[in-house]
């Protein structure tokens, strides 16, 4: 039988606020633990949640970015259930109304746009965090994390392979860096996945039993984790045996799921509108005043790219795959005032190849945009070839020099005075008669030996323009 | 000193007829003369002294602020910094709070010195203090009858004279039935009028703090530091406080009374009805005029409330899991253990009855019938009081059914306990502000009349109430034996 896969994912981002969604403690990662717990965080006996005005402005953001409704009134919701590090006994999400309704991403896969449906996306805090190691048997508990926002996104069981998944996941995690709310950072659980994993036999309406599949944390973890599921399922289906909906863990070390919780076992979180804080009221003025501050985004952006500067599929994808590289091209396009196709092919190129082997991000790239328009001005105007330049850069990535200083330093210059070039190029047909009978008895193809020798001799610093009209000059002679 | 009102002491203070450590002194005094009344959980004599001298070195330099010297005592739900705050329960009775709630900060800011602590019962949750970890409080007008709850020990301080004036709480009638059974007056302000930060939460959309003094404008001086806009409490309201004594003598010439006839009706007793009929007789007397109003839904106002507290209390007090703060059980064999015998231990009866309640209401497959149920019927509820409230001033009707019953009476019967509030429990359903004054007695024991206002009218309220006790006599008694 042919199968079909339903996915649907539940991706939970911590939006990127100074301080918590219902307290002013810090939200920075990494310190120690229980020092940016404040009275709120710890639940203590009297203190109150306050909304923090910036949690609803990104939420508002990110609505509107997926062309969203936004709900003219929202309200949140206590869920409660019992763990160490949820210090309230509730944590404060929403529940029947959230802030974003029904939105949609569309994902490229295999050259085929597809649209995602977006069910919701809703605001939460979250808990804190139990430490089971180093204790001898006791569990530790961290509140630096409770009360960090996040924002839950829903989405529809659109998704048809483990693929789409995962193209879904990367347009939606690029899409959150482009908005500046939230750091995508996957190893601190800045941006955390659930799956809802089911199969279907192919062209029937109804959906299989799904389960799913809790914080699987990479792309590459939840493509390995979709995919072992659906075959788990099809081989459970076709062994006459039946799926059951259930919280399945994934072991990234074995590669594979396993059962964590029934659906008889499922918490009732007994959820009901949280008397402490008010609702949240958005008006068409608001959502209008939050537009305002909401940057070109990434498909508008890389439909510009081709527009404007005629660049191809390849080139500005890769430009736009992050705000920072997008805004860096867009700087070394405007402080070096070169050609387009230059600046891409740099930022593409040398650059990325140079910040991945350091495993650099662009926005600390040793080698800064207006350096780097330095560097590609004299190639612009044939002070150096584009050889030259790889070299140059490579000089500047280690050092703080601009590129004009390297060029003078290391004498670089490219040789524009045809007296030397000429002298240079009658001494190497005087040495080489051979290739020089070849060439003119219609052996085009020695001609690039002729470049070779010159631009050996010149140490690569010849106009190779210049060496090629007069090479071509003195052989046809 | 000790008789006099908090007007009259702040009088003697800046007139430098006493100081404010004499007459802390008289008052930590009487507290301690006064134990088997029970009405303290924890008094802070060192405290207290500390801040009447700091009191007094403010009223020699002149720049006293309008309750400086003046003694007064919190509700134990108050959190108060590096004092224990045990909410009347077993549970946080090893609670030091490391910071003070809102309310207690503004009575410090405006000068008050803190004489302790009060009993309650447990987390709020009950209407004759017998709920309370630290066992009941007496009435001082009769020592074998409770003195209301669930601010009774705030109640029978003010009746005893153990302090000048006290802060409570009003969840269902926690400020009022009280105040109302030992001959006090207590003032349960506008929901979102006083700040609720800092005070432990029992249910988060009733809950409301407000003053229990000897007169109404001892209740307009102490709610005037405490009301007010707090921003770290979402629910208070951002609205300018008025100036509460300067409202107090406008004359009640063409005042409109309603009476909701739903209040005089079947379970009120003949007793209590006609020390009410007497108080309404005064207000005739005064220039105001009655009317009959009705309010249909009052009848659900309890089946609603005990099932909207409940649900909320039962998520307020999850925090007390044993992990953090408050009572741990012994030994805990694994997690489910250290959470079911800390709770189970750690709360008593009525609390866990409201929690299994609430949990019950808020469960899936029953959140429509009763959560979603019991708030159409709180907005009826709330209809009921606009509608009556659209063409009279204030409502009047008894606080309670009857007087101050005896210890023991009722703890074995939770219905007929509820009962008990069913006059004051509409009023925080709608959020409404509200009063009880002394006003008679019946068996010799004192009888509250309950003045409802329009949202924010408590300067109306205020008004209202100080010029009966300009005419009447009741709010000036005391307790036999506590003279």
């Amino acid at each position: 039988m042919e199968w079909e896969t339903v996915i649907g994912l539940e991706i939970h981002t911590q939006l990127a606020t100074k301080s918590k969604i219902f307290s002013g403690a810090a939200t920075a990662y990494g310190a120690e633990p229980n020092t940016q717990a404040c009275a709120v965080d710890l639940g203590l006996p009297g203190v109150l949640p306050v909304l923090n005005q910036e949690a609803v402005n990104m939420a508002v953001k990110f609505g509107l970015a997926i062309e969203a409704e936004i709900a003219p009134y929202s309200v949140f919701a206590r869920k409660n259930y019992f763990y160490p590090d949820l210090p309230k006994g509730y944590q404060i999400s929403q529940f029947e109304l959230p802030i974003v309704g029904n939105g949609h991403l569309d994902i490229e896969v295999d050259g085929v746009t597809k649209r995602i449906g977006i069910t919701r996306a809703h605001l939460e805090e979250d808990a804190g965090k139990s430490l089971h190691e180093d204790f001898h048997g006791l569990t530790g508990i961290d509140l630096n994390r409770a009360g960090t926002p996040l924002l839950e996104i829903v989405s529809e069981p659109d998704m048809r392979s483990a693929k789409e998944a995962v193209a879904y996941m990367r347009k939606l995690h690029e899409l959150v860096r482009y908005l500046g709310i939230c750091d995508g950072n996957m190893q601190e659980g800045s941006f955390r996945c659930d799956a809802n994993v089911s199969v279907r036999p192919k062209g029937q309406k109804e959906f299989g039993t799904r389960a799913e599949l809790k914080n699987i944390n990479s792309f590459k973890f939840v493509e390995k984790a979709i995919n072992y599921e659906v075959e788990r399922q099809i081989d459970l289906i076709e062994a006459g045996g039946t799926v059951v909906q259930e919280t399945r863990l994934y072991d990234a070390a074995k590669d594979l799921t396993r059962s964590m919780r029934s659906k008889e076992e499922a918490n009732d979180y007994r959820y009901f509108p949280d008397p402490d804080l008010l609702p949240v009221y958005i008006s068409e003025a608001f959502k209008a005043e939050v537009l305002t501050t909401m940057p070109e985004l990434p498909d508008a952006k890389k439909q510009r790219f081709k527009d404007q500067f005629g660049l191809d599929d390849e080139s500005t994808t890769i430009l736009t795959s992050s705000r920072e590289t997008a805004d860096y091209f867009e700087a070394l396009l405007a402080a070096s005032g070169c050609e387009a196709r230059l600046c891409a092919n740099w930022v593409t190129g040398e650059l990325s190849a140079a910040l991945n082997k350091a495993g650099q991000e662009i926005a600390d790239s040793p080698v800064s945009y207006d350096r780097l328009a330095g560097l590609l001005k004299r190639i612009a105007d044939n002070t150096i070839s584009g050889k030259i330049a790889k070299q140059v850069f490579e000089a500047m990535w280690q050092s703080e020099a601009e590129a004009d200083e390297i060029i003078e330093k290391q004498g670089l210059k490219q040789i524009t005075d045809t007296g030397a070039i000429e002298a240079i190029i009658d001494k190497i047909i005087a040495d080489n008669p051979g290739q020089v009978e070849q060439y003119r008895s219609g052996k085009d193809k020695v001609f690039g030996f002729f470049v070779g020798q010159v631009m050996k001799a010149m140490q690569g610093k010849a106009n190779p323009e210049e060496v090629n009209r007069m090479l071509k000059d003195k052989l046809h002679g | 000193m000790y008789n006099k009102t908090i007007a009259e002491l702040a009088e003697g203070l800046r007139s430098r007829q006493f100081s404010s450590r004499e007459l802390t002194l008289a008052y930590l005094e009487r507290i301690s003369q006064h134990q088997a009344l029970n009405a303290f959980i924890t008094a802070t004599e060192d405290l207290a002294l500390k801040q009447a001298d700091a009191a007094d070195a403010k009223l020699a330099a002149g720049d006293a602020e309008p309750l400086t010297g003046i003694p007064i005592a919190h509700k134990d739900i108050f959190c108060t910094d590096g004092i224990r705050t045990s909410c009347g329960s077993k549970m946080l009775d090893n609670f030091i709070a490391p910071y003070d709630a809102t309310v207690v900060a503004k009575l410090q800011k405006a000068g008050a010195v803190m004489l302790g602590k009060l009993n309650m019962d447990e987390f709020a949750m009950g209407s004759s203090n017998e709920t309370s970890f630290y066992g009941p409080v007496k009435n001082p007008w009769d020592l074998n009858a409770v003195p209301g709850g669930s601010s009774g020990g705030s109640a029978a301080a003010v009746a005893a004279r153990l302090a000048a004036g006290v802060t409570g709480t009003d969840t269902g009638g926690s400020i009022r039935q009280p105040a109302g059974f030992c001959g006090i007056t207590g003032l349960k302000p506008t929901y979102g009028r006083v700040s609720r930060y800092g005070m432990i939460a029992y249910a988060s959309s009733l809950d409301q703090g407000g003053p229990m003094t000897r007169t109404a404008e001892d209740a307009a001086i102490l709610l005037q530091s405490m009301a007010g806009f707090d921003e770290k409490d979402s629910t208070s309201v951002d609205r300018p406080v008025p100036d509460y004594r300067a409202g107090l003598t406008q004359p009640l010439d063409g005042l409109k009374i309603g009476l909701p006839k739903e209040f005089f009706g079947e379970g009120l007793s003949s007793e209590v009805a006609s020390a009410i009929e007497a108080g309404l007789a005064e207000y005739r007397k005064l220039g105001a005029e009655t009317v009959e109003v009705s309010m249909p839904n009052l009848k659900l106002a309890i089946p609603a409330y005990y099932v909207i507290a409940p649900a909320e209390c039962s998520a307020n007090l999850s925090r007390f899991d044993g992990v953090r703060f408050g009572y741990r059980c012994e030994a805990p064999a694994d997690l489910t253990d250290l959470y079911t015998r800390s709770r189970g231990e750690g709360f008593g009866r009525e609390v866990k009855r409201r929690i299994l309640m609430g949990t019950y209401a808020l469960s899936a497959g029953y959140y429509d019938a009763y959560y979603i149920k019991a708030q159409k019927i709180r907005r009826l509820i709330s209809d009921d009081f606009k509608n009556a409230l659209s063409s009279v001033d204030v409502l009047m009707g008894p606080v309670a059914p009857s007087v101050a019953f005896g210890i023991g009476e009722k703890i074995g019967n939770p219905i007929e306990m509820y009962l008990s509030d069913i006059y004051t429990i509409a009023v925080n359903l709608a959020g409404l502000p509200a009063m009880s004054i002394p006003a008679g007695f019946a068996s010799d024991k004192p009888v509250g009349l309950q003045i409802i206002g329009n949202y924010f009218a408590e300067d109306r309220l205020l008004n209202v109430a100080h010029q009966y006790q300009l005419a009447t006599q009741w709010h000036q008694l005391t307790p036999p034996g506590f003279e």
